[in-house]
């Protein structure tokens, strides 16, 4: 059966331009660009300094505090500076730049291609693996991963729900990844059951992508617990919550976690890092990346390893077209505008995405209408049309009841207003305000 | 790089709906309705909508202009649907200079005193059409005979609406099989060969450009929908009660302004609830009160005051009538 969430939802152009490109691997750049702050949460302290020689994998910053990640190189070479570099958020941030030279990786790191399906380590080892080796949210969120996969006490898991949505438009990187590494991601998914202590997990996949479906359809019949459910093309069908509920119809409770309905999400790029941590000893070095756009010549999926500017993997596809003006790291809907062609890929790009001038910019800004639509498109049930005005005006008491956090920025209102009201950039400086302002309240 | 890009927060996606193209929408939607007047009305259809759009268009821009010195808007056509609107709600033998009078207090008073587009609280084209009721009552209920006084404008041979020969047989004591005989059959009634405003006549019209907006996404079911069935089954009760002094209730949706007034003027964004659960609060409230001022009320016809007095109600039910949150109440099983 073909599920998906009941409430709100957009249907953009799915522009999967890449969709039929497989993976390439892209060398390794001249120099890579490594912020130690690629996830939610602390930055990881720099453990290598100026001059250090560096092999590929080995740890150069690590996690500080709780939810934080280390970070390894993702290149053999030398540490050429420890810096503020520019990154996806515009901002600089503290980077390790290394000059890269012939790949030799770290000790222990098992760099052959064969599949091993021979799962020896339990639950604490994948745990600790998962932390190790760095992996976060490789969906985009980039929260640590290791923490998703340890059950707090008093909490109990009960089911694995793996996200190979990709409602992004454009983007195809765990599409490609379905399907050239499914048996990777089959093992990944049971080592993820084994850390959490599961029986089950549902792989949900919108039905615009049948090859993935129909090949991890086959390929579960052979791992026990494991399915893989259809579901309705329709963003945000990959929101978290919206997953949840479409796959086995429960509601994560306002303010709550996947946990308190007893799920857990992970992306499928997650479950095949965890694969390559657990199975190769291989830390979160490399990631797919979709780089496309409707007048880039070849729109294409590279295994890009982390720290590579952006323009490295536009070149491989071909080049900046003429007419770009903007460039998207990620999809249309969520993704980060960049102000730099030389923004290093982290473990959250997953896509590039070139957006041409005449699409570039946004549509004027008239009254609003009350036309509702973005109540309607809402897929958390919110009125952003009154979350924009209580933010203009600091009604901030209005915005916290009108439950403004429960936003996840999915960006259906802006996207559907016929009026171009700039719904969401208001609701997130509402939200960040009223988290302020919770904040305060608690000391 | 030596070139300029953008950089903005996301999404870097639009859809493809402007008000310019909603306006349009509801344009096209009323066509049909146009056109079966034209038909039925001749030169006089398109004089009054020819004087109407023009002068609510015109007021918008100069207001815009020289009243609140800002850039007009005119363009998006939001002005248009007020003025054909309007020019539906009319008689087709009306005055010029009555029109444009009903145009100034539509676009004015009704829309532009707010502070334009979506800001009004009340419907402006009905706000403009009960002021020309009670200024002009007599030019407001002269009916033109349609097919025969296509040639003619304000000469027009006229007649009384249904409802209205209806509503004063019933007080004068006679019976309705009498009643009937004096009214188009239904297939007429629902075509639109009978007297009335110039664009409520034909209720297969506008109902057909209902459902254009409703496929078109540019209005929802809920409001339409929840005003008919209330008219029905309020009229319905009535009818079953005593059907011997009540007309029944497909002569009721049928008849007067209920398709326009549902399908076009309580489905107005600015004016109408925001909510689904909203909306059928409010549908319910304007087919009671029609159906109370039909019935029990001193005019034959009620929704243009029904829609009225339900839009200010309207920020109430979008105070207290909130969609349902994700994850509020939460029964998992």
């Amino acid at each position: 059966m073909i599920k998906t969430f009941p409430n709100g939802g957009v249907h953009p152009a799915e522009d999967k331009f890449a969709a039929g490109s497989p993976i390439k691997v892209l060398p390794a750049p001249e120099t890579v660009i490594i912020p130690v702050s690629q996830h939610i949460g602390a930055p990881a302290e720099p453990v290598v300094a100026k001059g250090d020689k560096v092999k590929t994998g080995q740890l150069i910053a690590k996690s500080k505090g709780f939810v934080s990640a280390n970070i390894h190189s993702s290149v053999t070479g030398t540490v050429k500076k420890i810096d503020r570099e520019t990154d996806s958020s515009g901002y600089k941030r503290t980077s390790i730049v290394i000059n890269t030279e012939e790949d030799q990786w770290n000790e222990g790191i098992d760099t052959s291609k064969a599949l091993n399906r021979n799962i020896a380590a339990g639950a604490d080892e994948i745990v600790r693996k998962t932390l190790d080796a760095g992996i976060v949210g490789l969906g985009g969120a980039t929260f640590p991963s290791h923490i998703k996969l340890s059950v707090p006490k008093g909490k109990k898991a009960e089911i694995l729900i793996i996200n190979g949505v990709e409602c992004e438009p454009c983007l195809t990187s765990d599409h490609r990844l379905m399907l050239e590494k499914g048996e990777e991601l089959m093992v990944g998914i049971q080592l993820m059951m084994k850390a959490l202590n599961v029986r089950r997990a549902i792989i949900g996949i919108e039905k615009n992508k049948p090859d993935a479906l129909e090949y991890l359809g086959k390929l579960s019949s052979d791992y026990e617990g494991i399915t893989v459910n259809a579901l309705k093309v329709k963003y945000p069908q990959g929101g978290e919550k919206q997953l949840i509920k479409a796959l086995i119809n429960r509601e994560v409770p306002s303010g709550g976690l996947p946990l308190d309905v007893g799920a857990v999400v992970h992306n499928v790029g997650t479950a095949f890092a965890v694969y390559e941590a657990v199975q190769k000893n291989k830390p979160l070095i490399e990631r797919v990346v979709t780089v496309t756009g409707k007048e880039l010549s070849k729109p294409s999926n590279f295994m890009v390893r982390i720290g590579t500017p952006v323009k490295a993997l536009i070149d491989a596809a071909g080049g900046l077209p003429e007419s770009t003006g903007k460039i998207v790291n990620g999809g249309p809907m969520m993704g980060k505008a960049l102000n730099s062609l030389e923004v290093p890929v982290t473990k959250g790009t997953s896509g590039i995405l070139l957006i041409p001038a005449a699409e570039a910019a946004r549509k004027p800004v008239v009254n609003c209408m009350r036309c509702a639509k973005c109540i309607s498109v809402c897929p958390m049930g919110l009125e952003p049309h009154l979350l924009m005005p209580a933010t203009e005006f600091g009604k901030w008491d209005l915005a916290e009841e009108e439950k403004i956090l429960d936003c996840m920025e999915c960006g259906s209102c802006s996207y559907i207003c016929p009026s171009g009201r700039p719904l969401l950039d208001y609701i997130r400086l509402g939200k960040s305000t009223v988290s302020k302002i919770i904040r305060s309240r608690k000391q | 790089m030596d070139k300029l890009i953008t950089v903005s927060p996301s999404p870097h996606a639009y859809g493809d709906d402007t008000v310019k193209k909603l306006m349009y929408g509801v344009l096209y939607a009323l066509l049909p309705a146009f056109l079966v007047s034209v038909y039925f009305f001749g030169i006089g259809a398109l004089i009054v909508t020819a004087i109407s759009v023009v002068s609510c268009v015109m007021f918008e821009y100069l207001i815009q202009k020289y009243m609140m010195k800002t850039e007009p808007t005119v363009s998006d056509g939001s002005a248009a649907v007020t003025g054909v609107l309007l020019a539906m709600n009319l008689p087709t033998n009306m005055p010029w200079w009555i029109i444009v009078i009903g145009a100034l207090v539509a676009i004015g008073v009704g829309k532009m005193s707010f502070g334009g587009l979506g800001n009004n609280p009340f419907n402006p084209a009905l706000v403009g059409r009960v002021f020309l009721f009670i200024s002009f009552p007599v030019q407001m209920t002269s009916w033109p005979e349609p097919i025969i006084s296509r040639l003619q404008y304000t000469d027009a041979v006229t007649g009384a609406t249904p409802l209205a020969v209806m509503k004063e047989g019933l007080a004068a004591g006679v019976p309705l099989s009498r009643l009937v005989e004096q009214i188009p059959g239904y297939l007429d009634l629902f075509i639109g060969h009978l007297h009335g405003s110039m664009g409520e006549i034909s209720a297969l019209a506008l109902l057909a450009g209902g459902i254009y907006m409703i496929a078109r996404k540019i209005i929802t079911w809920h409001i339409p929908v929840s005003i008919f069935l209330t008219v029905f089954l309020f009229t319905g009760i009535l009818w079953l009660i005593n059907p011997y002094d009540n007309a029944d209730p497909v002569f009721h949706l049928i008849t007067g302004g209920l398709v326009l007034g549902a399908v076009f003027m309580a489905t107005d964004y600015a004016t109408s609830p925001m909510t689904p659960k909203g909306m059928w609060i409010f549908g319910i409230g304007i087919g009671v009160i029609t159906v109370a001022i039909r019935v029990y009320g001193a005019y034959p016809e009620g929704i243009s005051f029904a829609i009225l007095i339900m839009n200010s109600f309207v920020p109430l039910i979008n105070k207290y009538v909130k969609p349902k949150r994700f994850g509020e109440e939460v029964k998992n099983g």
